[in-house]
């Protein structure tokens, strides 16, 4: 397979780059969605991510690659092992294409054991390979209906139940869901939209200085990507220590009260209804003062994670012209000022 | 420079000879788009690839209601009850590695396969089975779009595609002369192509370029990048010359555009202060001959590449984009995403679910005795003795998912004469919008059309979008003369698109009725009233959905007359605000 595009490569893209890193260190910030223009690197984006996370350690022979020092979440066969072997697998990123089968997203009879000697088996979907993993959908609000309902479902249990026949599995199925697209193209179930932790909006660089920055790296590395990765190699292998020391450092950040109270204001400000958004914006701040190798959340985290971690939730007001990331922009002028 | 290859805007047929050319050195890199329908121009384009290509190329023809599984590969089912073990078979994308796909009618490809094929030409891996197990797929796809008017190739892809022709408006007469190349030189082309280096002011030239005319990013300077490559191989070169990127511009770029540059480059007379100056023309490619002027100007290069790329410039693209008030960034193929990605849908078979039939659901019998398959073996095991050939049971079905209601598409028909601008457009907008809002629960599109002055214009293809919605209504001007026969008239066309694409319109028409252009472009009301009631009878005669919602402060018998001529619903809002006219229109619509 291919080398994928180098991480630290990515020219410009701030936003969606604080984003993913943020995911990267605290899965339980939840998903990230990237919305915008064709050709804005989204894609290149989540898969460098994914080959940039340290390998992670998991129970040898899982097929869900569950985490041997774990007390629970465990799949039922590493539960009923008396000794789980370690070893450490590439963290799975898996794509979901929008043509997928139910059979293959939750997973299906084996067909070889079932035909080969008529046993029951059940054999891992793209949910079971995505556990602990990134789960990636391009073109997310392309997605089929029922299969957004499934995803909804198991994204919120964090569970995958397969019930058939005497084939009853249910397994762990913990992701971070990225999902991309093109707001243009059509909107995304409400819903769905919740799920997701952040959101960011990638929109096409218009300085030619840097176009002509992101053609020349793009061209270098198509033309040869071993020698492009090798290239960034050391410059990665940063940003992996730092994921790796943030996510050791992640349990000591403290947040002070006065920065919930001004998330909370900040949320009131906006609007956004429920519990969920602040705690997604105070998650969120936490990881980055991690990853900043900070112990104390501090008001200029909530400042700078609010618009990723806010913008999909507001209610639509159709008549308000100005869209969501200057309202959030706005609310936070308001908040900060006061 | 100017010794092989004319410099200003050749024949099309030479055109789409070159791209045909730069195809057959790099397939890979370099895809085409190619919009023409089927008939001898085709033809000849084609006859002309398989006689440049090499006789061993692999090319296979792939049709557009091609599913997934047969795209990615998959079980071979009769081999594996035969065997008894798993058996795959090879999907076509594996198959074709190293060849080259012809999509027939690929304005029609499926969401679903625009999105694989997509996927395999940004990676060149192709991901099949449950495993996910990666391959190496490098083909070059050749789509065929047929489509007419605003249908089109899904931006998905067209995107992904180096080369777009449009050989639409080509006769048959057109295709004669340019030689071919011979197999031996293409594949000195072929060899030479890895090895071509690419000066800075190259890059640079090809960046600001495709800037200027706002033909996207990142993949349209990166396409006329991988052309200039293969124009270079082809002329021998291994280092691409601004000649070289010139045929990029033009042939890459120049499709792309959708904006004219911002000031023509010929009032260079005034421009700050020329550093080279009166340089003499495109002659000098030599890179680190203008070292000096790094920063101040443009390279000269960009100047050349942007003639080359406004001579291309698609005709028409002028008159469209005023038309559009080209304000913000109006992307080329965005726009019609929307009314395409739903095309033709109703009835169409989109895949299976797991679900007994009934209830409308219709069985799909191949689909669930593959469900059942694997099991028998069990099932034989559990219950003993003689049992049916086949043990099916409810969990195998398989039920064929179409689109299960046709989605509604809404047509709002706004009147933007100078009688009813001022007042009543607002409220249009603001109906339209909150509509849409709604509308991604009820799988609704909606479309805006307007008329005023002498004609009718579509602001918004049928999209399920609020952000486009937004921008298009942003726009919409008022005032001037009511052309009301016209509107009905760009109504029911619209109407009809949208009905053979297989979803159901209705048309919502916002006006007070007061027609006073005729179809012919002329004043007089009489005139422009009677081919009002014209249109409104060819309307009601295809027996589509309307609504008439007069909003003239005084609700008139003219109004309701062509309402009635329509077949329309007539409803009288005065004064109504948006809320209103939309929740009026939802009622509406519901008695409709």
């Amino acid at each position: 397979m291919r080398e994928p595009f180098p991480f630290s490569a990515i020219v410009g893209q701030e936003e969606m780059k604080q984003a993913l890193m943020i995911a990267a260190v605290d899965p339980v910030v939840g998903g990230v969605l990237v919305f915008g223009d064709r050709g804005t690197g989204k894609s290149t984006a989540v898969r460098a991510l994914a080959a940039l996370l340290p390998p992670m350690r998991a129970v040898q022979g899982c097929r869900y690659h569950c985490d041997p020092g774990a007390g629970s979440g465990l799949c039922d066969e590493c539960l009923a092992k008396t000794t789980r072997e370690e070893t450490r697998v590439p963290v799975p990123v898996v794509d979901l294409p929008l043509g997928a089968t139910e059979d293959r997203v939750v997973g299906a009879l084996d067909l070889e054991r079932a035909l080969a000697h008529g046993e029951k088996a059940f054999e891992p979907g793209l949910l079971a390979r995505a556990n602990r993993g990134f789960l990636y959908i391009d073109e997310v609000n392309l997605l089929e209906d029922h299969l957004v309902d499934l995803l909804i479902d198991v994204a919120s249990s964090g569970e995958n139940v397969v019930e058939r026949e005497g084939l009853s599995v249910r397994h762990p199925a913990r992701f971070v869901l990225v999902g991309s697209g093109n707001p243009e193209e059509g909107e995304l179930r409400p819903q769905l939209l919740d799920r997701f932790g952040l959101s960011v909006d990638v929109t096409t660089p218009q300085d030619v200085p840097s176009r002509i920055d992101i053609v020349r790296r793009r061209d270098a590395y198509d033309r040869d990507p071993k020698g492009f990765a090798a290239k960034w190699g050391a410059a990665d292998q940063r940003l992996r220590e730092r994921i790796e020391a943030a996510r050791a450092l992640l349990p000591a950040v403290e947040a002070p009260d006065s920065v919930l109270e001004i998330s909370t204001r900040l949320c009131m400000a906006l609007g956004t209804d429920g519990l969920r958004a602040e705690l997604t914006l105070l998650r969120a701040a936490r990881s980055l003062a991690s990853l900043e190798g900070e112990t104390t959340v501090s008001e200029a985290h909530i400042r700078r994670v609010a618009p990723s971690a806010l913008r999909h939730r507001l209610r639509r007001d159709p008549l308000d012209e100005s869209g969501s990331t200057v309202r959030v922009a706005r609310a936070i002028g308001e908040v900060f000022a006061a | 420079m100017s010794d092989t290859p004319p410099p200003a805007s050749p024949s099309p047929w030479s055109d789409a000879l070159l791209a045909l050319n730069l195809f057959a050195v790099d397939p890979a890199g370099t895809g085409v788009a190619l919009r023409a329908p089927a008939g001898p121009v085709r033809d000849a384009w084609l006859a002309r690839l398989r006689a440049t290509l090499p006789p061993a190329t692999c090319v296979r023809k792939m049709p557009p209601m091609i599913g997934a599984e047969p795209l990615l590969g998959g079980l071979d089912l009769a081999a594996t009850l035969n065997t008894g073990r798993k058996v795959a078979q090879p999907g076509f994308l594996q198959a074709s590695n190293g060849g080259i796909i012809m999509a027939a009618m690929a304005e029609r490809l499926p969401p679903g396969t625009a999105a694989i094929l997509a996927g395999v030409l940004d990676d060149q891996v192709c991901r099949s089975a449950p495993n996910g197990a990666e391959e190496p797929c490098r083909i070059g796809l050749l789509a065929f779009d047929e489509g007419i008017d605003e249908e089109g190739l899904t931006p998905v892809l067209q995107d992904r595609l180096a080369l777009h022709l449009d050989l639409t408006r080509l006769s048959h007469h057109d295709c004669s002369g340019g030689a071919a190349i011979s197999v031996a030189d293409l594949q000195a082309a072929r060899t030479l192509l890895p090895i071509i280096g690419v000066p800075d002011e190259v890059l640079e030239a090809l960046c600001s370029t495709a800037a200027a005319i706002g033909a996207g990013f990142v993949r349209a300077p990166l396409f006329a990048l991988q052309a200039a490559r293969a124009a270079a191989a082809l002329a021998g070169r291994s280092v691409v010359t601004m000649e070289d990127a010139a045929i990029a511009a033009r042939l890459v770029l120049a499709p792309r555009a959708t904006w004219l540059p911002a000031e023509p480059p010929s009032d260079d007379a005034e421009q700050p202060e020329p550093p080279p100056p009166a340089d003499q023309a495109p002659a000098e490619p030599p890179p680190d001959q203008d070292e000096q002027d790094k920063q101040p100007m443009p390279p000269d290069g960009a100047e050349i590449l942007l003639e080359a790329a406004k001579a291309a410039i698609p005709q028409g693209l002028l008159e469209k984009l005023t038309a559009e008030g080209a304000k913000g960034q109006p992307r080329a193929g965005a726009g019609r995403a929307g009314a395409k990605r739903k095309g033709g849908q109703r009835g169409r078979p989109v895949g299976v679910r797991a679900a007994p039939p009934g209830s409308g659901l219709r069985l799909s019998l191949i689909e669930t005795l593959r469900a059942a398959a694997p099991w028998q073996r069990i099932r034989a095991r559990e219950k003993t003795g003689a049992g049916p050939l086949v043990r099916v049971r409810r969990d195998d079905f398989r039920v064929v998912r179409v689109e299960q209601r046709t989605r509604s598409t809404t047509i709002f028909l706004v009147d933007a004469s100078g009688s009813s601008a001022l007042n009543r457009l607002a409220e249009a907008k603001g109906a339209v919008e909150l509509l849409l809002a709604d509308c991604y629960k009820r799988r609704d599109q909606v479309a805006v059309l307007a008329f005023r002055g002498r004609d009718a214009k579509i602001l918004l293809p049928p999209t399920r979008s609020l952000t486009r919605a937004k921008r298009s209504l942003s726009g919409l001007p008022g005032g001037g003369g009511t052309p009301l026969a016209a509107g009905i008239d760009a109504g029911f066309s619209l109407a009809e698109a949208v009905r053979r694409a297989g979803d159901s319109p209705t048309l919502v028409v916002l006006t007070d009725g007061r027609a006073n252009v005729s179809l012919s472009g002329e004043g007089g009301r009489a005139r422009a009233d009677q081919d009002a009631r014209d249109a409104g009878r060819r309307l009601r005669a295809a027996g589509h959905k309307a609504l008439f919602v007069d909003i003239s402060p005084r609700p008139n018998d003219q109004a309701r007359g062509i309402a009635a001529e329509m077949g329309a619903l007539y409803i009288a809002l005065p004064y109504a605000s948006a809320a209103a006219v939309s929740s009026a229109v939802m009622a509406a619509s519901k008695r409709l």
